[in-house]
């Protein structure tokens, strides 16, 4: 994980690229192309628009390259671009999903409320009354679950897939995702908390031991 | 256990408070608190390390490789833009 500073080697491969350098470009698609297609991804609705954005991006950059000034990270700076024509060209499809705040209310609870024993039971108000169950550690990184986590991702609403897919897919800092998706600090916070919250309940049956 | 403490935070609510937490962003008092509860309720506790282990799922949910076809796209992009420059 970053946080807006430049990874190693960042500086040099922009150096690099301005001056023309083919490696060095191969060494950025290396690094981003794939992330690129996933930031592309959570804006358009198909995986052949998603990789025209993106190679629309990657022109950008190269005409961009010689302006960047490395205030963000070289990736946040690159995420935007991707983010910036993904946003445009779903609304140009008016397949639009525009950002929205406001689509989901905040201070609903993101736990099942019926998991927890009302708030005038006698001895354990607002505690676990169905609590969750340790899940299988063997089980948490084999092919099935990481699949099943990305169908997850897929089923959220906008702004809360593109948060979960900049900070816990991308490993991307706090800031980088207010940079690339134009959100306040708070804003990107209570996404990610509604987020991982519902990617972990549609984890949770099939992680349970007993399952 | 121990009976509820009436300004003890309740499950319900500190299931609410783990992304502040995992963040860094809550208010010493309210981390506090967390910590306390955490120290005896193993339940919360399972809940925060799920959602630890929901965001490192979700890291390894990457790593799909490119076509050759896209590489030489993009070289073709890259040839063409060097020789405009």
């Amino acid at each position: 994980m970053t946080s807006g500073t430049s990874q190693p080697g960042e500086q040099e491969l922009v150096a690099a690229l301005r001056q023309g350098d083919e490696p060095a470009f191969l060494a950025l698609v290396r690094r981003f192309h794939s992330s690129m297609l996933r930031v592309a991804r959570v804006f358009v609705n198909s995986d052949a628009v998603a990789e025209e954005v993106v190679q629309e991006a990657w022109l950008a950059v190269l005409e961009g390259i010689g302006a960047f000034e490395g205030r963000a990270s070289l990736r946040s700076w690159m995420f935007s671009i991707v983010a910036n024509r993904a946003r445009s060209r779903a609304v140009r499809e008016a397949r639009s999903e525009p950002f929205s705040s406001f689509e989901d209310p905040e201070g609903e609870p993101t736990v099942d409320p019926a998991r927890f024993h009302p708030p005038d039971h006698p001895r354990w108000p607002g505690h676990w009354c169905s609590p969750p169950e340790r899940w299988a550690e063997e089980q948490l990184l084999v092919h099935e679950t990481v699949e099943l986590t990305k169908s997850a991702i897929d089923t959220l609403p906008p702004a809360q897939r593109q948060v979960i897919v900049l900070r816990d897919v991308e490993g991307c800092s706090p800031e980088e995702v207010c940079e690339t998706l134009g959100v306040s600090d708070g804003n990107q916070r209570v996404l990610l908390h509604r987020a991982r919250a519902k990617v972990r309940a549609m984890l949770e049956p099939h992680l349970r031991r007993t399952a | 256990m121990s009976s509820r403490v009436p300004d003890q935070p309740t499950c319900r609510e500190i299931v609410e408070l783990v992304t502040d937490y995992l963040e860094g962003r809550l208010p010493i008092e309210a981390r506090t608190r967390l910590e306390q509860h955490l120290v005896y309720c193993d339940w919360c506790r399972v809940y925060l390390e799920q959602i630890r282990q929901t965001i490192r799922v979700a890291g390894s949910v990457s790593e799909e490789s490119f076509s050759s076809q896209t590489r030489e796209e993009l070289v073709r992009l890259f040839r063409n833009w060097k020789g405009k420059k």
